[in-house]
């Protein structure tokens, strides 16, 4: 990331000179700073770890009390009792884990394959072609970028409830999009896809362009160029981006918790924060826990396999909450 | 985040150039032009004009009448306190806002680099284990983790006064005496000092956040340091400190500033970890700007004001960002 400037290198070069022969192993390291060091590093692990192991051993309580009387990382008599029953019914409202977490993936894996697609097409356009308004769209994609979800939800809002059907004989209400997952997804695909837009124009100006150059000078049009040399060589940006946006869309809440009314779409977080909200004072801790466990879970390993690939591109792309 | 529009094309920009000509570019933009055209520009040109309105409750029906039109009163009303929402105070928000995002940031920053530097000493044992624990953080959602932090802090049941009181047993110190309310006390815990306890809750947990990120960017950048550098440092006898100062410090600028930047606007629009963890109390002192917007829409289904709002918000967020890249531009050269 950083290079050392010519005054540097000249430095380096200068004295390298002069103790030719010394190497990286001058410097050793002595058995009290290593301690010292070592005490440190263990005390910053254990304050990281402290979080999770608390919320582990508050999903294996088996003692069905609501709330651990003492401090114990590892409960007597550890049971996953806690989790069978938040697979069964989270809450009190009618719906299983299975129902939320597909409501959640539907809406997360939805917006991001949506976002994905859609915006690599921009993104090659913006990354590889001179063209005029290009800044000024750029700009303006940049522009909602910045602009948090949350900032766009009373017109969303407003205008997603206005796309209703309804039975033209009874005057019911038939479909609602705001009051359905469809309008959810809308709705965060509006954030999402600036998002993506910008994140893969970052990774494609990193393509070198000598492959493409050569391909259209043997005659290869700009649409065999994407489909053929870039796509194949963007599917790792592809695959971190499309997982950036799910993992968005898995946690996501304002929109979700304000557009949907009934039960049978609401998603893993709404219910989650059903049990730690104002009425959620009979939800046992031990439920809570291994809800928070089973959610966080699958997008955690994913993101630790992923994470040497995505924590490089995150300063380049920028994410929205 | 930092917008470089001009981004030299290989070595032959009229190659491109020409190619672009066909109209092919303007080919490959049209599926999200249309979609964002739908979904995101004409709902912000809607909320600009909602924002002149009472939009409420009554107007949401298909067969409700148009709101009124009200002028700047949403705009005025906002900067007055003058909402009907009791402890509604604009600027003492945006301060707080503001001063959330900055000691926040600069405590990430500082605390992943000294991490970093520790971390990377030449000759530690179990560096990849100590890494692999770091990591974490990052990898959790953020709001698990909130949720996870407010159990925490409960003040009968929760882990950081049950641990208090379990320290405070060896010291003989009654446990009655951890009965903090980390997030419901009213009275701010150093006099003088207008910030609640549940501040430095979230501060806390946010710590707990947000410096790995920061260790990560600063680790890749400590290795791209030539070990020459302190070689020769060594030699002419500067002490460890001096070295830090000078060598390690000034080449993890340009690496920890772009960092530093993405950590700014990402705190400011930390709506998960406040929403999540104290709620914006007590007597929403800590609310920040997101969570009072999507407590305008939810709680108080007021969309005009909170249309309102949302412009104040992005012309906020505009002027940070342009303040953040300017210093971010001067502060990118740098000398050893």
């Amino acid at each position: 990331m950083s290079s050392p400037t010519m005054s540097a290198t000249g430095l380096v070069n200068r004295v390298s000179a002069q103790v030719s022969g010394s190497t990286a192993s001058g410097r050793k390291l002595s058995l009290g700073k290593q301690l010292l060091l070592q005490a440190i590093l263990l005390l910053v692990a254990f304050t990281v770890l402290f979080p999770l192991l608390w919320v582990v051993s508050l999903s294996l309580d088996p003692r069905n009390i609501s709330r651990p009387t003492e401090l114990r990382l590892i409960p007597p008599g550890a049971s996953v009792r806690a989790y069978t029953a938040v697979i069964e019914r989270p809450t009190n409202n009618k719906i299983s884990f299975a129902g939320l977490a597909f409501n959640s993936f539907k809406l997360a894996a939805g917006t991001s394959v949506a976002s994905v697609l859609i915006g690599v097409l921009a993104a090659y356009s913006f990354s590889r072609f001179r063209f005029r308004g290009r800044e000024v769209l750029m700009l303006s994609v940049l522009t909602v970028l910045m602009l948090p979800s949350i900032a766009t939800l009373p017109a969303l809002y407003v205008l997603l409830n206005r796309v209703q059907f309804l039975n033209p004989q009874t005057g019911k209400m038939l479909f609602n999009l705001r009051d359905s997952l469809l309008g959810v997804g809308f709705a965060m695909t509006s954030g999402l896809l600036p998002f993506a837009i910008w994140n893969l124009k970052g990774f494609l100006d990193t393509i070198p362009r000598e492959l493409e150059e050569a391909a259209i000078i043997d005659g290869a049009s700009p649409n065999q160029v994407f489909i053929r040399i870039i796509l194949p060589l963007a599917v790792p940006a592809l695959a971190v981006t499309a997982f950036l946006g799910f993992m968005s869309g898995w946690t996501e809440f304002a929109i979700s918790w304000q557009f949907l009314n009934q039960v049978k779409d609401h998603t893993l977080m709404m219910e989650l924060y059903n049990m730690i909200g104002q009425y959620a004072d009979n939800t046992p801790w031990s439920k809570f826990a291994a809800m928070s466990i089973l959610v966080a879970l699958p997008v955690s390993a994913v993101y630790l396999a992923l994470q040497k690939y995505i924590v490089g591109g995150l300063t380049v792309g920028g994410v929205k909450g | 985040m930092a917008a470089t529009t001009n981004v030299t094309v290989g070595g032959q920009p009229g190659f491109w150039q020409k190619l672009g000509k066909g109209g092919t570019a303007y080919f490959y933009l049209i599926p999200a032009f249309i979609v964002m055209g739908i979904i995101t520009f004409y709902p912000l040109g809607f909320q600009v004009w909602m924002s002149f309105t009472n939009y409420g409750l009554k107007n949401l029906r298909l067969d409700a009448p148009a709101p009124d039109l009200v002028g700047f009163t949403n705009y005025l009303k906002i900067l007055q306190n003058d909402l009907a929402i009791p402890n509604f105070n604009f600027w003492g928000m945006l301060s707080f806002n503001l001063f959330w995002t900055f000691s926040n940031v600069i405590i990430h920053v500082a605390l992943g680099i000294l991490i970093a530097v520790a971390l990377n000493t030449e000759g530690l044992w179990f560096k990849g284990i100590y890494r692999a624990i770091y990591i974490l953080p990052i990898v959790i959602p953020q709001i698990i983790i909130a949720t996870v932090w407010r159990n925490m802090y409960d003040p009968d049941f929760g882990a950081i006064n049950q641990g208090l009181a379990w320290v405070g047993r060896l010291f003989n110190i009654a446990p009655d005496v951890f009965h903090i309310r980390w997030i419901d006390q009213i009275d701010a815990p150093i006099p003088g000092i207008p910030l609640p306890l549940s501040y430095f809750a979230l501060l806390l947990c946010n710590i707990w956040l947000g410096w790995p990120f920061m260790t990560i960017v600063a680790t890749g950048a400590l290795q791209s340091i030539p070990k020459d550098l302190y070689e020769a440092a060594d030699i002419d006898g500067a002490s460890g400190p001096q070295q830090f100062w000078s060598i390690t410090l000034p080449l993890l600028r340009p690496a920890m500033v772009p960092a530093g930047v993405y950590g700014l606007i990402l705190t400011f629009n930390l709506f998960s970890l406040i929403f999540f963890l104290s709620g914006g109390g007590p007597l929403r002192q800590t609310e920040i700007l997101l969570t009072q917007a999507f407590r305008l829409v939810n709680e108080r289904q007021l969309y005009g004001v909170a249309a309102a709002f949302c412009v104040y918000i992005f012309f906020i967020l505009l002027a940070l960002t342009i303040m953040v890249n300017r210093i971010t531009r001067a502060t990118e050269s740098y000398d050893v």
